[in-house]
C-alpha cells in the first residue's frame, strides 16, 4: 500500500538517530492548512526547523481522512479544552473521529492508562517514574497547553481581586488561618473590607493534577506545608471539604459563602467567580492572565520528556501557579488506524489548536516546545515500529 | 427486597410422584434450570471471592487496624477506613432515628387513623418515593435542601442548639446533616410500608380487647399494638438502616468528600459507599484500590448481618404473609 | 391498671389528643418531601425542556447549549441489555426455587439470591469492573471490540441488580399458582415441564411482569454501577462494546458541575427520569390489578 511504501522510504532515508522527515505534502493532503496561533510560526508551509536537519512539513489537516473513535479520560483542568478540541476537529477537519473525553481528574487518567482502558490519557501531574513503570510500556509525554490554577473565592462584599501571598494561602489550607479578616489577609488588602466569618475551604476529592500544581506550589513557599502534605495528587488535606473536578470545586464555591477553592482559570472565569493576585518569586502580585501564565515558561528548560514543573517562576511578570497539562500515550501504539487519528488529532491540536487557548483560559504552549513535539510526534510514537505521522 | 419466605412450601413432589408422568425431557430441562441457579449461586459465590482477592493486599497489610486507623494517605500507602465507617454509622443511625420516629408515626396513622380515602393514596404516594432514584434525591439535595440549610435551617440549629457538644462550624449545605436528611427521607418509604403491613398484622382482638377496658385510642395503641409490633417495627427500621448504609449517590453529593472524622453535624464527611464511588476511578495504586475494596467487602459484610437480622425480626412478626418490598 | 378518674380521664385524653396530633403529622409529613421533591421536578425540569434536550448531545464543557440524547438513549440501551442479561437466568432461578428447589440446594440458592439482593450497587459495579472491564481484553478478541469500558459491562452490572429481584418475584408468583393446576396438568397427562412452561408460569405471568417492570424501574435509575463500567460517553452511540452515557450518570456529573446550564440540564434529565420510573411503577400497579391474574 502507499503508506507502507512512504513509511519503508523514510525508514531508508533515517537511518541514524535524527528524524529528517523530508516529506512534503504527498498525493492527499494537498492544501497546507490554515496558519495556526500567533505565536508561533505556521507548521505546515514555514519549514520550523526541528533538532537535527530537515523541515516538517505536514498539514495540520492531515487527519481529515481519518476514522477512529477515540476514548480518552484524564484531567478535569483540561476538560474544556479537549472537547472543544475533539468538538472543533470533527466538525472542522476530520468528521469521521470521534474523540470521547471523560473528565475524572488527573489520577484517573494516568489509572486508565495503565490499565489501558482508555486510548490516552490526561492529566496535569506528570507520571512519576513509579507510575510510569506500572505501566504497559514507554510513555510518552505531550503538553498541550499552560494553564494557571487560580485562587477563587466567594467573600460577601469582596467582589475584587484579592491579594493573597504564598505564605497566607498555605496557612489558609493548613488550618492556622480560619477567618476571612485575619491580620494577614487584612494586611495585604488594604481598604477592603473583609468579614469575621470562618472560612470554607474548599479542596479536590479526588486524585488531581490541579492540586498536584497547587501543592507543588504550597511545599516551594511554605516550609510547614512541605513537612505536612507535601506535593501530591491527592495529599491528607487538614481542613476543608471536597469537590470533585475542578467543575466540583468551582461549584462548592459557588455555593458555599465564605469559601475559597483553587481552579484552573477558564472555570473561575467562566463562572463570574473573583480570584486573587498571588505574589510570585520576584515580590510582585501578579493577575492570571494567559500572558502571565506563558510568562511563567519561559527560560525554563524543557527536558526531553516534557515532564518539568513550572511552579514559583523567577521570571518577573510570571504568575507562580502554573502547569504544563499534558496528554499521555503509550509510545508504541497497538492499533495503527486509532494511533494514527490520535496523532493526527494531537498535531492539528499542538498548531491550530492553540488559537482557542486564551479564550479558554489557558496559555498557548511556548514554540521552542511545539517545535520538540512536532519531532516526538513525527519519531517517538509508533505503531508496531511503523511511525504515525507520515505527511501522506 | 424479599422480607419473608413465603407461606407455605407445598409438597409439589409427593402428589407429582402419584400422579405425574414426566417424559424424556423433563430431566433435561430440570436440569437446565438447576443447572442456571447454580450458576447464580457459583456467582455470587464467585463475587464474594473476587472481591475478597481484590482487597487481600490491603487486608493481609492493614488487617483489622483498618477498622481504627484515621490515616488516609494514598500517595504514602497508608490507609484507615475511621472516618468512613463513622461516617456511615453516624448518617446512617441518625437517619433511622428520624426515619422511624416518622415512618412508624406514619404507618401508625395509615393504619388506625386515616379513613380509606386518605389511606389508598397516601400509600401510593409513599410508595412512588421509593421509586425515585438517588441520583435525582442527590440532585435535589445540592440544589434544595443544601442551600435551605446553609441559609435557613443550618443559622436557626446553630442559635438554639449551638450548645450542644456536635453542633458547631458554619452551617455548610454539606456534610452530615445533609446526609442524615436525605437519607432520613430515602429510607421512609420502606420503613412506613413494612411497619403498616407489621401493625395491621396485629390482630384484632388485640386492639378491641383494650379498648373494651376503655382505654384510648393512644393507650390502645402503646398498650396492644406496639409491643405486639415491636420486633417487626423493629426489623422495618433496621432494613431502613441497611438501605440507608448502603445508599451511594445520593449521599456522594451532599457529604462533602472530607476525609477527615467529622465533629459536627455540618461537618463535610463521607461513607465508605461514597468514598468508593468518589475515589474508585483514580486510584494512584493498587494499594489504593485494595483498600478502596477492602471498604466495598466491609460494606458488604455490614449490609448482609443487617439484612438477616431484619428478615428474621419482620418474619417473626408477619409470620410468613408475603410482602415484597422491592426498592 | 390505670385507674379511671375523671381527672385521670382527663389527662389520658390529652395525651390521646397530642399523640393523635403527632401521629396524623407523621402520615402528612411523610408526603411532604415527596411533594416537595415533585414540585421541583416541575418547576425547574419543565421549563428547561424543549427539543434541543431531546435532539442533541452533549457539547463541549462550559458551552451552553446541546442535549442529552446520547443520555437517553444510552439508559434505553442498558436497560435492554440488562433485561437481555438478567431475565432469563432470573426467571430460569425463580422457576428452580419454585417447583424444584424444595431441599438444601434449593435453601442455599435462595439464601445467595438474598445475599445479591442486598449487595449494595457500588459494590457490584466493582465486581464488574474487575472481572469484566479489566478482562476486556479476551472478551475483545472474539468481538473485534478495542474498548474496555462499554456498556456491555454496565448491562452485565445492572442485570445482577436485576436478577434477585426478579428471581424472587417470580418465584413467589409462581407459588401462588395453586397446587391444584398443577395437578389438573399432570392428570391429563402433561409432563412437568410443560406443565410448568404452558401452565403455571402463564398463570403467574402477570406478576412476574409486574415485578420485572418493577425492577427495571430500580435499574432504570442506577448509576452508581455505572460509573467504572460503562463509563459515560459525550458521543452518540448505541454499540455495546463501546462506553455508553447513561440518564443517571449524565445528571449526576452535571449535578456536580458549576454551570447553570448543566444545572438546568440536570433537572430537565432528572424530571424526564423520574416521570419515565413513575410510568413504569403506575403501570406495574396496574398490571397486578388486570383480571386474570
Amino acid at each position: 500500500m502507499a503508506l507502507a511504501a512512504v513509511g519503508a522510504l523514510l525508514f531508508a532515508a533515517c537511518g541514524g538517530g535524527t528524524s529528517s522527515s523530508d516529506k512534503t505534502a504527498t498525493a492527499s493532503a494537498g492544501k497546507p492548512a490554515a496558519t495556526s496561533a500567533a505565536t508561533k510560526p505556521a507548521g505546515t508551509a514555514a519549514a520550523s526547523s526541528t533538532a537535527g536537519s530537515g523541515n516538517v512539513t505536514i498539514p495540520t489537516d492531515v487527519g481529515k481522512d481519518d476514522s477512529a473513535k477515540l476514548t480518552g479520560a484524564g484531567s478535569t483542568f483540561a476538560n474544556p479544552l479537549y472537547t472543544r478540541w475533539a468538538s472543533d476537529y470533527k466538525s472542522k477537519v476530520a468528521s469521521g473521529v470521534e474523540i470521547n473525553y471523560q473528565s475524572v481528574g488527573s489520577g484517573a487518567g494516568i489509572q486508565q492508562l495503565t490499565a489501558q482502558t482508555v486510548d490516552f490519557g490526561a492529566s496535569d501531574a506528570p507520571m512519576t517514574d513509579a507510575e510510569a513503570a506500572k505501566a504497559a510500556g514507554p510513555v510518552q509525554h505531550i503538553p498541550t497547553a499552560l494553564g494557571a490554577v487560580v485562587i477563587t473565592y466567594n467573600v460577601a462584599g469582596v467582589a475584587q481581586p484579592l491579594k493573597l501571598d504564598g505564605d497566607t494561602i498555605a496557612k489558609i489550607y493548613l488550618g492556622k488561618i480560619t477567618k476571612w479578616n485575619d491580620p494577614a489577609i487584612a494586611g495585604q488588602n488594604a481598604g477592603v473590607t473583609l468579614p469575621s466569618a470562618e472560612i470554607v475551604v474548599v479542596h479536590r476529592s479526588d486524585g488531581s493534577g490541579t492540586s498536584f500544581i497547587f501543592t507543588d506550589y504550597l511545599s516551594k513557599v511554605s516550609a510547614d506545608w512541605n513537612a505536612g502534605p507535601g506535593t501530591s495528587k491527592n495529599p491528607q488535606w487538614p481542613v476543608g471539604l471536597g469537590g470533585q473536578g475542578n467543575e466540583g470545586v468551582t461549584q462548592q464555591v459557588k455555593q458555599n459563602k465564605n469559601s475559597i477553592g483553587y481552579v484552573e482559570l477558564g472555570y473561575a472565569q467562566n463562572n463570574n467567580l473573583p480570584y486573587a493576585q498571588a505574589k510570585n518569586k520576584s515580590g510582585e502580585y501578579i493577575t492570571p492572565t494567559a500572558d502571565s501564565t506563558s510568562l511563567a515558561a519561559t527560560g525554563v528548560s524543557i527536558p526531553a520528556d516534557y515532564r518539568v514543573s513550572i511552579v514559583d517562576s523567577p521570571t518577573k511578570g510570571a504568575y507562580p501557579i502554573v502547569g504544563f497539562t499534558w496528554i499521555i500515550m503509550y509510545k508504541d501504539q497497538k492499533d495503527a488506524t486509532k494511533a494514527k487519528a490520535l496523532a493526527d488529532w494531537l498535531w492539528w491540536a499542538i498548531h491550530d489548536g492553540q488559537s482557542v487557548e486564551a479564550s479558554l483560559g489557558y496559555a498557548p504552549l511556548p514554540a521552542d516546545v511545539v517545535k520538540a513535539l512536532e519531532k516526538t510526534l513525527t519519531t517517538d510514537v509508533t505503531s508496531g515500529g511503523a511511525p504515525l505521522l507520515k505527511g501522506s | 427486597m424479599q422480607l419473608t419466605e413465603p407461606r407455605v412450601r407445598p409438597d409439589f413432589q409427593h402428589a407429582e410422584g402419584l400422579f405425574a408422568r414426566h417424559g424424556r425431557l423433563e430431566p433435561i430441562f430440570r436440569g437446565a434450570v438447576t443447572l442456571v441457579a447454580l450458576s447464580v449461586l457459583l456467582l455470587v459465590l464467585l463475587m464474594v471471592y473476587e472481591l475478597a482477592h481484590q482487597a487481600w493486599p490491603a487486608i493481609d497489610k492493614f488487617g483489622l487496624r483498618f477498622l481504627w486507623s484515621r490515616e488516609w494517605n494514598p500517595p504514602k500507602e497508608r490507609f484507615g477506613a475511621f472516618p468512613f465507617i463513622v461516617g456511615t454509622l453516624v448518617t446512617s443511625m441518625l437517619a433511622l432515628g428520624f426515619g422511624t420516629v416518622v415512618g412508624v408515626g406514619a404507618a401508625l396513622f395509615l393504619v388506625e387513623f386515616a379513613p380509606a380515602w386518605v389511606r389508598v393514596p397516601v400509600s401510593y404516594m409513599v410508595e412512588l418515593l421509593a421509586a425515585i432514584p438517588s441520583v435525582v434525591y442527590g440532585l435535589w439535595g445540592v440544589f434544595v435542601l443544601g442551600p435551605w440549610i446553609q441559609h435557613t435551617a443550618g443559622p436557626y440549629i446553630l442559635d438554639y442548639l449551638g450548645w450542644m457538644p456536635f453542633v458547631h462550624g458554619p452551617p455548610l449545605g454539606v456534610g452530615i446533616l445533609a446526609a442524615v436528611l436525605i437519607l432520613t427521607i430515602m429510607i421512609l418509604p420502606t420503613i412506613v410500608a413494612i411497619s403498616r403491613d407489621v401493625i395491621s398484622a396485629v390482630p384484632r382482638s388485640q386492639r378491641e380487647g383494650i379498648l373494651a377496658l376503655g382505654a384510648t385510642r393512644w393507650e390502645m395503641i402503646r398498650i396492644a399494638v406496639l409491643p405486639y409490633a415491636r420486633s417487626g417495627v423493629l426489623g422495618a427500621a433496621i432494613l431502613g438502616l441497611a438501605r440507608a448504609i448502603g445508599e451511594t449517590l445520593a449521599v456522594a453529593l451532599v457529604i462533602g468528600n472530607s476525609t477527615n472524622v467529622p465533629d459536627s453535624i455540618f461537618s463535610p464527611a463521607y461513607t465508605m459507599a461514597s468514598v468508593i464511588a468518589n475515589q474508585f476511578r483514580e486510584v494512584e495504586n493498587d494499594m489504593h484500590r485494595a483498600a478502596l475494596i477492602y471498604i466495598g467487602l466491609l460494606l458488604l459484610l455490614i449490609t448482609l448481618i443487617v439484612n438477616a437480622i431484619a428478615r428474621v425480626l419482620v418474619w417473626r412478626v408477619t409470620k410468613g404473609q408475603i410482602t415484597t418490598v422491592i426498592e | 391498671m390505670i385507674a379511671a378518674t375523671s381527672r385521670n380521664r382527663r389527662r389520658r385524653r390529652i395525651v390521646d389528643t397530642i399523640a393523635s396530633a403527632a401521629i396524623t403529622g407523621a402520615g402528612i409529613g411523610v408526603i411532604v418531601p415527596l411533594v416537595v421533591i415533585l414540585l421541583f421536578l416541575f418547576v425547574k425540569g419543565l421549563p428547561a425542556l424543549h427539543v434541543d434536550l431531546f435532539t442533541q448531545n452533549p457539547g463541549p464543557t462550559g458551552v451552553a447549549g446541546g442535549g442529552i440524547k446520547s443520555s437517553i438513549v444510552g439508559s434505553v440501551l442498558l436497560l435492554g441489555l440488562a433485561l437481555v442479561m438478567g431475565l432469563p437466568p432470573a426467571i430460569a432461578t425463580g422457576v428452580y426455587l419454585a417447583e424444584y428447589g424444595r431441599g438444601r440446594l434449593g435453601f442455599v440458592i435462595r439464601f445467595l439470591v438474598d445475599v445479591l439482593a442486598g449487595v449494595p450497587s457500588i459494590t457490584i459495579g466493582i465486581f464488574v469492573y474487575t472481572a469484566v472491564v479489566l478482562n476486556m481484553g479476551n472478551i475483545n478478541r472474539f468481538t473485534g471490540g478495542d474498548q474496555k469500558f462499554t456498556a456491555f459491562a454496565g448491562g452485565i452490572a445492572l442485570a445482577l441488580i436485576m436478577l434477585p429481584i426478579v428471581s424472587r418475584v417470580t418465584e413467589e408468583m409462581l407459588l401462588l399458582v395453586p397446587q391444584m393446576t398443577r395437578e389438573a396438568s399432570y392428570a391429563l397427562g402433561v409432563p412437568k415441564w410443560r406443565t410448568i412452561l404452558t401452565v403455571v408460569l402463564p398463570a403467574a405471568s402477570s406478576g412476574i411482569m409486574t415485578g420485572i417492570v418493577l425492577a427495571s424501574a430500580r435499574v432504570a435509575g442506577e448509576a452508581a454501577p455505572l460509573l467504572f463500567t460503562a463509563l459515560g460517553n459525550n458521543f452518540y452511540s448505541t454499540s455495546i462494546f463501546r462506553p455508553i452515557d447513561a440518564l443517571p450518570l449524565r445528571i449526576f456529573t452535571y449535578a456536580t458541575g458549576p454551570f447553570p446550564y448543566q444545572h438546568d440540564q440536570a433537572w430537565a434529565g432528572s424530571f424526564v427520569l423520574v416521570m419515565m420510573v413513575l410510568v413504569m411503577s403506575i403501570g406495574a400497579r396496574l398490571l397486578l390489578r388486570r383480571p386474570g391474574r
